[in-house]
């Protein structure tokens, strides 16, 4: 069954496969340049770091050692309240996006100077890069009224913001839904294989042929990146999550590890493991990262956790995203990162953009996957 | 650190009988349960309750007293109010288990093997307006009487299929306690589908019992069968209740609306622990696998009671001694079941189980209650419809774990034990695919909320093995 | 909405939204606040309905009130004790930095 309009014989314009923030990002983008999208999903059960991710638009911190994509990072973060009023008015759907400042919490003045140096650092690298400002521990007190006592001060970047991710998942499914973009589930990817005018694409649920594909299928893009000519080693990193019951509002800002979403509940989190694809939790790494919250708002300390996770960050070599345009498979792209959030206002934009046209401009040179060339496959 | 050889989940029949064979044969033992006393849910109360020590509930209650004077002559130490957070598997083989145990206070206890007896809840039964205040399930309403001696004042109503709820109109009915309607929902072909297996009822001690229960529920209350919707009515709580027979509704005044769909088995712990489940289509539930001695494919992981699946209180206490002679035959190395009491237990179990296939059949619920329309609250936390549910299916969510991220169904704190069996149900009569190849969203820890202080005093806890608890009690005087 | 068939040995006082109630001594919370006439105990925290006790063993989270000073525990878990202070109608509960044991 063809559900896309027939166009010089295949079903669709483009394929994506993957259908997380980042796939569905670029869809929706695509869609919108009035392409004829398809997007092929795993089913209900599969890694997907979108059903597991902690909701920042962050730019603090992002890119100490790259500028390149700290100016990234920060174009994201300022298209993102266009990008969400516009998914909010395509959908009916409140993402409770806010973009007010976002903090990070030091319990020691050494910490709080290293970040203060890296970030200015970061800052006199020129223009186009954060702002940031260094809050002593009365600054922190009147941004954050439950901040604890073991708080000697923080950092403020006014670019940094948050999203109810879960919302924004669904609302990109909506949105892409609503431009014609067809969701094909249970579709896990067997084979890309070259064609005159495009690619036959065949997995689970049969062949569809699309003109052009590009892969946005996290950890699974280490996996098909080959069969388009790409090398795309990534790896999972765990990190495990709280989150407490619904509570009222106490917190007026994101910090980098705690946020209180706007329904109330309190995300807590970011651990860094490499344990592979396990996305378990442990007794101990779930009890330092709630012993460090309690620490930063003491109040916590009484709230009940009704949910915990590991969700898996698709991690490449160097930490920052892969973009990139197969030269062996002409109309082949892969799209990779761990910030799907923060970047999806790019990827629906620009991105999409220069997969639509086919016009790849030097935004995204320094994110080639040549740079992985000398690195083997995970596993 | 102290590393015992067993850590039991649940006092109820099968933990507690578990603890008894297992404490009997030498092994070191320690029982959790959320409970402050010994009996889980069906035989809360048997020591301090209101009807302790009495046979005003029947002689099946009765025994739970019996039970419990054994489990505390059998010296196990036992931490009562607890609420066990997460079982890990050690790279060793060994067990951890995360135990809250006080206001910010929580243990790590170290075990060879884990017994999980955490028997079962009511099938959620979804029906408009179930979330007002004075409507309850027919299993609460029991624990009020067991536990407090309590039972509704005022026109009640009980709504829906299954044993309890006859037992419960029984048991009133003895203590003279009335029941305005009794509103029977189970489907109309149920007999014939429970005509086959009516050979192995006749030969169970359900057929006495049972014919005698539904005897004297007969007597006192106006049973109304075939009832094909029923809704709670009020604004602020409980006024009416309305039900649809055919092309007849009522509206009848209530207080207490008592609800009951069957019991299922409370798989939250078991599914975090990462055993294999299966849909048992014939009971309408997901149910750990495991063999006959509740060995589970988590190797030291043995299941017993009706945690493993629905098979009453006498087959849980003798699944708990079979796992329990399991978990000894696993550490000692020791092959076979010549032990003379094993076999008696076997025997017991096999007894005790006859006639459940009837009673399966003959309580099924409707499909249509087991998948309500689209205005009905599903997840009560969350405040999901199944409108919303159906709504994430068209829109691609093929299972219970994407149909949550779009919902948050099964989100809220009682993670998913209210709405995760409804859940799967919409999906499967949304997409004509089978529970069993939907599967159930995934459980993780913790299993119950706990507090941030208590997952974080987990570290220290980790520390030390503690072995004394100011929960740790002897029965009150 | 709720009678006792049994005379209970002894009563306990608590404080109920900061009135005290003379309670079955020993009594599971949830049943003391259903016979003092609490039938909702606190409010749905996305619509703010009202909630009161439902499954009676721990599953269903909807018997959720305040013990001394503690939010959002489940009231059919847990005993009365003299002197206990209870709260109702809570939607979201507001922490405080300090609770007392």
């Amino acid at each position: 069954m063809s559900l896309a309009p027939e166009r010089s014989g295949n079903d669709c314009d483009v394929a994506v496969i993957g259908g997380g923030v980042v796939g569905l990002s670029l869809a929706y983008g695509l869609a919108k340049t009035g392409l004829a999208v398809t997007i092929l999903d795993e089913g209900d059960i599969a890694h997907r770091a979108s059903r597991g991710n902690f909701g920042l638009v962050w730019v603090q911190g992002k890119g100490l050692d790259n500028p390149d994509y700290a100016r990234w990072s920060l174009a994201s973060a300022r298209a993102w309240p266009f990008f969400a009023a516009e998914i909010e008015a395509a959908t009916d759907t409140a993402l409770s996006y806010e973009q007010r400042g976002g903090l990070m919490a030091s319990l020691t003045e050494d910490d709080l100077d290293t970040r203060c140096n890296d970030l200015r650092r970061l800052h006199n690298r020129g223009q186009d890069c954060a702002d940031f400002e260094r809050l002593d521990a009365g600054g922190m007190k009147r941004l954050l009224p439950a901040i604890g006592p073991d708080v000697v001060g923080g950092t403020f970047c006014p670019h940094d913001g948050h999203v109810n991710a879960l919302r924004l998942f669904n609302a990109l499914h909506a949105a892409a839904a609503s431009l014609g973009a067809i969701y094909r589930p249970n579709a896990t990817v067997e084979a890309i294989d070259r064609l005159p005018d495009g690619f036959s694409i065949t997995g689970a649920t049969g062949e569809i042929r699309a003109g052009k594909v590009v892969l946005a299928a996290g950890l699974g893009n280490a996996r098909l990146g080959p069969m388009v000519g790409i090398h795309a080693p990534v790896r999972p990193q765990r990190g495990q999550i709280l989150v407490t019951e619904k509570l009222a509002h106490f917190l007026d800002y994101p910090l980098g590890t705690i946020r209180q979403t706007d329904e109330g509940g309190v995300m807590i989190g970011d651990s860094k493991e490499e344990v592979g694809f396990d996305n378990g939790t442990r007794h101990d790494v779930l009890a330092g990262i709630a012993a460090n919250a309690i620490r930063i708002f003491p109040l916590l300390a009484q709230a009940q956790v009704v949910r915990s996770w590991g969700a898996l960050r698709v991690m490449t070599p160097d930490g920052y995203p892969i973009y990139e345009r197969s030269v062996t498979h002409p109309g082949a792209y892969l799209v990779t990162c761990h910030s799907g959030v923060t970047l999806a206002a790019v990827h629906a934009s620009h991105v999409a953009g220069m997969i639509g046209s086919g016009d790849w401009l030097p935004d995204l040179t320094p994110f080639a996957a040549g740079r992985f060339a000398d690195v083997p496959s995970p596993g | 650190m102290t590393r015992l050889d067993l850590v039991i989940v649940g006092a109820g029949p099968a933990g507690l009988r578990a603890s008894v064979e297992a404490a009997a044969v030498g092994l070191s033992v320690m029982l959790v349960d959320e409970g402050r006393e010994p009996g889980g849910q069906v035989y809360r109360g048997s020591e301090s309750g209101a009807f302790a020590g009495t046979a005003k509930l029947g002689s099946d209650y009765a025994a739970g007293a019996v039970l419990a004077a054994a489990f505390r002559a059998s010296g196990v130490e036992a931490l009562f109010g607890a609420t066990v957070i997460q079982i890990e598997r050690e790279a060793d083989g060994s067990f951890c288990v995360s135990v809250a145990t006080g206001h910010d206070k929580a243990v790590v206890v170290r075990a060879r093997a884990v017994i999980a007896a955490t028997g079962a809840q009511e099938r959620p039964f979804p029906i408009d307006g179930w979330t007002l205040p004075g409507v309850m399930t027919a299993g609460a309403a029991q624990t009020m009487l067991k536990a407090d001696g309590v039972v509704p004042d005022g026109p009640v109503v009980l709504a829906g299929t299954g044993p309890l709820l006859y037992l419960l109109a029984a048991q009133y009915g003895a203590l003279g306690v009335a029941i305005d309607t009794l509103l029977d929902t189970a489907a109309p072909g149920n007999w014939r589908r429970a005509l086959p297996h009516v050979p192995g009822f006749l030969t169970s001690r359900y057929a006495f019992k049972g014919l005698g229960l539904l005897g004297k529920a007969l007597a006192a209350t106006r049973i109304i069968r075939g009832v094909e919707a029923v809704s709670a009515i009020g604004d602020t709580r409980l006024s009416a209740v309305t039900y649809r027979k055919g092309a007849t509704e009522r509206t009848i005044p209530a207080h207490v609306l008592l609800l009951h769909h069957g019991v299922v088995p409370q798989i939250n712990l078991t599914w975090s622990t990462g055993a294999q489940h299966r849909w048992n289509a014939a009971r309408l539930a997901f149910e750990p696998v495991r063999d006959a001695s509740g060995k589970t494919d988590v190797p030291g992981l043995f299941i017993a009671g009706d945690s493993g699946g629905i098979g009453g209180a006498q087959a849980a206490e003798a699944e708990g001694a079979l796992a329990a002679f399991g978990v000894l035959r696993m550490l000692r190395g020791t092959a076979g079941d010549d032990d003379p009491i094993e076999g008696r237990w076997r025997h017991r179990l096999a007894v005790s189980l006859r006639g459940r296939a009837f009673l399966d059949a003959l309580y099924a619920p409707r499909q249509s209650h087991l998948s309500p329309p689209d205005d009905v609250i599903v997840c009560r936390c969350e405040e999901v419809t199944a409108g919303d549910i159906r709504k994430a299916v068209r829109r691609g969510a093929m299972g219970p774990n994407q149909v949550k991220a779009f919902t948050r169904a099964g989100m809220g704190p009682c993670q998913s034990r209210m709405c995760g069996l409804t859940t799967v149900a919409i999906i499967a009569e949304e997409t004509g695919l089978s529970p069993g190849d939907i599967g159930h969203m995934r459980l993780r820890a913790p299993v119950k909320p706990v507090t941030v202080a208590q997952i974080a005093s987990l570290s220290e806890a980790d520390e030390r093995r503690t072995t004394e608890s100011p929960s740790a009690t002897r029965p009150r005087k | 909405m709720f009678r006792r068939l049994v005379e209970p040995a002894g009563h306990v006082t608590v404080t109920i939204d900061g009135r005290p109630f003379s309670v079955a001594a020993g009594e599971t919370l949830s049943t003391a606040l259903l016979l003092a006439g609490f039938a909702g105990l606190r409010r749905s925290a996305r619509l703010g309905r009202e909630r009161g006790p439902f499954c009676g063993m721990g599953v269903c989270f909807d018997c959720l009130v305040t013990i001394d000073g503690a939010a959002n525990r489940q009231a059919c878990l847990v005993r009365v004790r003299d002197g206990m202070a209870v709260q109702t109608g809570t939607r979201l509960p507001a922490l405080a930095d300090t609770v007392p044991e």
